[in-house]
């Protein structure tokens, strides 16, 4: 079933059956006739450009002919208006086709650039609107190796062979027909030695097309690999991990190696053999052509300019040769990002969102009906079927061991996922219905890992709001007690955080991310162990400020200390994807809703001294 | 955003970039060297085609006497099936050499980068440093296949060619040279232009990966804030800035191309011009002219190609300036010269001795003369407010960065004293953040420590309390982790770096917040086996609570980078007032929730 190959999934399989290939090429060549379709106008101005380019360097042999059969004659006589006339001829079609190359290089070379931008956007604004489910199962490096090595092999397609290939094409369409204008009998004969040039083409496409799809794998999994590196680099280098990784990217190396030295080799067999015919038909043609002029059936300025010809004519098959290759290996890049573009957002945009009610300044009511979810059709159900009512203002702690489904209600809330069953709802309004920008606009998640851009800590807080001013930054900086760490730094809000925040501290960091979540100043606030990495006295002024902060929004709080806990309103103990407890924390610990709460607050106040 | 840590515009001569090529090529010169041979070897029989055919139209033709016709004709083929061979040898030479010095370049590179100290990665871009180890490592290999070769070969083809037309006839060997002149100056000119737009674009290109790699990475901090738009609309203006770079490159490279194909024509109309007046002369035979002409059309392409050529050469001289700034970067945390051996026993004997410390580039001290002593068996907590350097302090123990001042002991042996390796079999860490790698959850756990057996694994993660989690997962131990595999939550990855630092009982353990982000029950289990661990090792705990306190010996109060109290924890919460600031909050929240 050829529906099986829809998106990523061909990716990971090296041998894919004569249907499916057909189907993931038409699927490149969809891509590829989308990108140029807006600069059609410029696809052919620039195929007019190599056009009359040709022509005026195929007028060139022909001048040289004339010179040599009516030219020498003349000057012989004394006249020689006619040789200045081919030599002023000539020179004025070298002239015109430089200029014409000019012109012909900046054409094509914006219309690459162009294809690539649109390219590069289309991957980049897909990829962000994936869901999350999408990229925690597809791998960082692999994005990014779309937008990367596989760009790149689209662009050395683009920038050195297009033009190579269209030259290449019209020459010998041109050259064909002025050999067969100078003598068809003999220009057959050239073409005859065609036939074997066509199937052995065919022959290097198919075998390439599968041979880079190796080299573009291959790559891919060394980014992979080096991405993967580079991030944990404190953990490689503490666990001595550095020869085992070696190890690792040694072989992946060589399988690109591998890939690489089949390519090529491929190559090498190709143009050799269109080399070859090319040669050999010279060879005939000359012996044909000396007899014919010998027995007088041809002109010796006929079988001169045949032959310059002839050569012109081998000559741009290489060319169509190292085109075949870059698109064979472009295709194959092709072929992965069209799948990538493929792949449709799980979590969508709707056609026709509804607004969100005006807001009321006291946070927005969340519901949950008939809400059950599960990561994939095969995989067990993480929270079976359950309603749930958050009042608008409401703060609620979720409570619960590792692993028991609190985050994934928090990341429903958040519209990460949406529910497999039932409908997650703000104010009514289910989320599937919401703008994108008006749910970021109401409801913001700060999850457990703080993750910092490079650039200044200003930058990393104003990702909350980016229309913020300088004033608001530090204002919720202060907010959530960042403020002083922030101010101690040598150039203060300006410090740069260098990789991940690497000049940070990890209770750094998720203040950083606390006081972004703080500046976005949404209506709904739900904050994923957000606050795991502070210390106490830190903690506490977070929580100083969440107390004033959430007064007037609802907030989802999930939390292990129970010190975080108690200054909910409410409390929902989930075990297993279920909410086993619900209710005030006062209430809780006194154990009448089953005691799990009471048991986790007597275990807490114990650990405390 | 930040433009920290590249290191642009350093200008070097492209040559001198080229020239630190040497030491990988060194072991591929005899194939580049047969590999030229056969471009030069396939292009002398192209040369000579045209002579042959000179003969046929002079000899047979002109004659009319067909005798030796076959014997010529037959010459051109076996010329012609020796070049296209010759083809097809040049590319067979050239495969391994090409692909065999990229794998060497990314490999040494990868190793270097492995040994970099953790200082020099916080600075430097991450898809700067992937750039160079992908585009331009394969921009150099393009570069060895093809331009390398090319170059030298298109001049020497152009000067044997030029020589050629001298003895075919000395006037149009001299109006040839003369075309070929301003070759010279074409490229100089170009030269300067194209190289430093290749730098701009090539840092360009590594900037965008920097943005498509924060992007994915940050995909959830993204979607949580609905900022991917704005990412994206910063990845398309740096896209337009790569693209402008780029379209001023194709300019320059078009008006060197269009100026070096006039040189031929020029030439080769001046053979037309001399050459047929020379024949009216009769100082000149039609077969010398049509020779002449054939040989200034076969120099055309060794003449235009130099522009492309040197374009590609521009690249890699780029491509090899950027890959060497991050080869030269100093490996400052290097095995000692002769390494002191591990005491053996080792007993775990960690001194810290007026130990200082400051990032690179940076004026403020973040440790200032710490002294603490840990003896072997003990467990130390280091506590303190958040950024008061106990991280940094923890980074000095397995040198993922050296003391700026001061020293740091096991054993009575300086840490900088002891072979890397041996110092980081002894010292294990469990980072904050815990990082896993795309392996088994076996090969995860075993990672750091030498000869671990399947017991040793299991019996890590049970004092991780990861055993019962491990074992529902698809395939238990063997299951596939980290990004390429199997994702799993804060608290589980939490637990599995933690088996990770115990297994194998190391001498020195150093924890950095290791509970964080366990709840509460699962917390006070993983407590109560890791101080069975404990109890055998020397410790260094990192903790923000009273309960992870609880399971040092000792404590030591870290502020503003000076340890200002230590004791025990009752001692202190007793007797010191910051301490009690940093870990009895609680207490009132216990009240609160009691009244």
């Amino acid at each position: 079933m050829s529906t099986d190959w829809r998106g990523v999934a061909a990716e990971e399989v090296d041998e894919v059956d004569r249907r499916t290939g057909l189907m993931l090429q038409a699927r490149s060549r969809r891509l590829l006739a989308s990108l140029l379709r807006p600069h059609l106008a410029r696809v052919a101005l620039a195929l007019a450009l190599v056009v009359t380019e040709n022509v005026a360097s195929l007028a060139g042999p022909l001048m040289v002919a004339a010179a040599i059969d009516a030219g020498i004659p003349a000057a012989l006589g004394g006249d020689t208006t006619v040789l200045l006339w081919c030599v002023g001829g000539y020179l004025a079609a070298a002239l015109g086709s430089a200029g014409l190359r000019y012109l012909f290089l900046n054409v094509s070379g914006r219309l690459g650039q162009d294809v690539l931008i649109e390219l590069r956007q289309r991957i980049f604004v897909h990829a962000q609107r994936l869901s999350l489910s999408f990229h925690e199962s597809y791998t960082s490096g692999k994005v990014i190796s779309r937008l990367t090595s596989d760009i790149d092999a689209i662009k050395d397609m683009l920038d050195e062979s297009i033009e190579g290939m269209l030259s290449a094409l019209l020459s010998v369409v041109g050259i064909g027909i002025m050999l067969m204008v100078l003598d068809l009998p003999m220009a057959l004969l050239v073409l005859v030695g065609f036939l074997p040039l066509i199937l052995v083409t065919r022959w290097f496409y198919r075998r390439s097309q599968h041979t880079y799809r190796g080299t573009s794998a291959a790559i891919a999994k060394i980014i992979v690999q080096f991405v993967e590196t580079m991030n944990g680099i404190r953990a490689v280098q503490a666990f001595r991990r550095a020869d085992r990784n070696e190890s690792i990217m040694g072989e992946l190396n060589e399988g690109f190696r591998d890939a690489n030295q089949r390519a090529f080799g491929l190559v090498a067999t190709f143009t050799m053999t269109v080399r070859m015919v090319g040669n050999l038909s010279l060879a005939l043609v000359l012996a044909i052509g000396a007899a014919r002029v010998i027995g007088g059936g041809m002109e010796l300025g006929v079988l001169t300019a045949f032959t310059l010809y002839l050569r012109r004519f081998y000559d741009p098959l290489d060319d169509m040769a190292m085109f075949a290759n870059a698109y064979s290996s472009a295709s194959a890049s092709l072929e992965k990002i069209s799948g990538l573009l493929e792949e449709s957002p799980e979590v969508n945009e709707p056609a026709d969102p509804v607004a969100l009610p005006a807001r009321s300044g006291g946070g927005r009511a969340i519901s949950f009906t008939g809400v059950s979810f599960r990561y994939g059709p095969d995989t067990p159900v993480v929270l079976p079927e359950f309603d749930l009512t958050v009042p608008a203002g409401q703060t609620v702690a979720l409570v619960g061991a590792t692993g028991a489904g609190k985050s994934t209600i928090a990341k429903l809330v958040a519209r990460f996922y949406d529910p497999t069953t039932g409908a997650v709802a703000l104010d009514g309004v289910d989320l599937r219905r919401i703008a994108d920008a008006d749910l970021r606009g109401a409801a913001v998640m700060v999850t457990q890992e703080a993750f910092l851009f490079a650039g200044s800590v200003a930058d990393n807080i104003g990702l909350g709001r980016p229309d913020a001013t300088r004033a608001e930054v530090e204002a919720a900086a202060r907010a959530v007690g960042a403020a002083e760490f922030v101010e101690a730094l040598p150039e203060g809000y300006d410090t740069d955080v260098r990789k991940r925040g690497g000049r940070l501290s990890a209770g750094q960091r998720q203040l950083v991310a606390f006081a972004r979540a703080f500046l976005a100043d949404p209506d709904v606030l739900v904050l994923d162990e957000a606050t795991s990495s502070l210390d106490i006295p830190t903690e506490r002024a977070v929580q100083a400020a969440l107390e004033s902060v959430l007064a007037d929004r609802t907030a989802l709080i999930i939390a292990h200390r129970l010190s975080t806990v108690l200054i909910a309103d409410r409390v929902l103990v989930v075990e297993d994807g279920r909410i086993v407890e619900d209710g005030a924390p006062a209430d809780l610990v006194d154990g009448r809703a089953g005691g799990r709460f009471a048991t986790l607050h007597r275990t807490w106040l114990e650990s405390l001294v | 955003m930040s433009e920290h840590g590249d290191h642009r515009h350093r200008r070097g001569s492209s040559l001198a970039a080229l020239r630190r090529l040497g030491p990988y090529i060194r072991p591929v010169r005899g194939r580049m060297i047969g590999s030229g041979l056969a471009v030069l070897g396939s292009m002398l029989c192209g040369l000579t085609i045209p002579l042959v055919i000179q003969q046929i139209l002079d000899g047979p033709v002109a004659s009319g006497d067909t005798a030796s016709l076959p014997w010529l004709v037959l010459a051109v083929a076996a010329l012609g099936a020796t070049e296209a061979t010759l083809f097809f040898v040049r590319r067979k030479l050239m495969i391994g050499p090409g692909t065999q010095v990229e794998a060497r370049m990314r490999t040494d590179l990868y190793r270097h980068l492995h040994r970099l100290p953790v200082s020099f990665h916080d600075g430097w871009q991450s898809g700067q440093l992937l750039s160079r180890a992908v585009t331009d490592l394969s921009t150099l290999r393009r570069f060895i296949v093809f331009a390398a070769i090319f170059l030298v070969i298109n001049s020497l083809i152009l000067v044997i060619g030029l020589v050629v037309l001298f003895l075919l006839s000395p006037v149009l060997g001299l109006i040839s040279l003369c075309c070929a002149a301003p070759l010279i100056v074409f490229c100089t000119i170009f030269e300067s232009r194209y190289s430093a737009l290749a730098r701009r674009s090539q840092d360009q290109a590594g900037d965008l990966a920097t943005t498509v790699e924060e992007s994915v990475l940050g995909i959830r901090v993204l979607k949580a804030f609905g900022r991917g738009p704005k990412l994206a609309a910063m990845f398309a203006r740096q896209a337009r800035e790569l693209r402008h770079t780029e379209l001023r490159m194709v300019r320059v490279m078009a008006a060197l191309w269009a100026a070096i194909i006039m040189l031929p024509e020029l030439s080769i109309a001046g053979h037309l011009l001399f050459g047929t007046l020379a024949i009216a002369n009769g100082t000149m035979t039609v077969g010398t002219l049509v020779a002449a002409v054939t040989v200034a059309t076969y120099l055309r392409w060794p003449t235009d190609s130099i522009g492309w050529l040197l374009a590609e050469t521009n690249r890699a001289a780029t491509a090899s300036q950027r890959y060497w700034e991050v080869r030269d970067a100093p490996v400052t945390i290097t095995d000692p010269d002769r390494p002191r051996p591990l005491s053996t026993p080792v007993r775990g004997h960690l001194r810290f001795d007026n130990v200082h410390f400051r990032h690179p580039g940076s004026g403020a001290e973040v440790l200032r003369g710490i002294t603490l002593d840990v003896r072997p068996g003990e467990t130390v907590a280091l506590v303190g407010p958040t950024g008061s350097g106990k991280t940094t302090l923890t980074a000095l123990v397995p040198r993922l960065a050296d003391v700026t001042g001061g020293r740091i002991t096991i054993d009575g042996v300086d840490v900088r004293k002891l072979a890397l390796s041996d110092l980081r079999s002894v010292v294990a860490t469990a980072f904050e953040d815990a990082v896993l790698f795309s392996a088994s959850v076996r090969e995860n756990v075993a990672m750091g420590a030498d000869g671990t057996t399947e017991a040793d694994v299991r019996a890590a993660l049970r004092i991780a309390k990861a055993e019962e989690f491990v074992e529902a997962l698809p395939w238990g131990l063997a299951t596939r982790i980290g990004e390429q595999g199997l994702s799993l939550s804060g608290g589980q990855r939490q637990r599995l770096a933690l088996a990770r630092a115990v297994v194998g009982r190391p001498a020195v353990l150093v924890l950095d917040d290791p509970l964080s982000a366990l709840d509460v029950a699962t917390e006070a289990e993983v407590e109560h086996a890791l101080r069975s661990v404990l109890r055998d090792v020397t410790a260094l705990v990192v903790a923000h609570r009273p309960s992870t306190v609880q399971l040092a010996d000792r404590v030591a109060l870290l502020d503003g980078g000076v340890i200002t109290a230590i004791g025990t924890h009752s001692h202190l919460l007793a007797n010191n007032k910051d301490y009690r600031t940093l870990l009895s909050t609680l207490d009132e929240d216990r009240d609160e929730v009691m009244a």
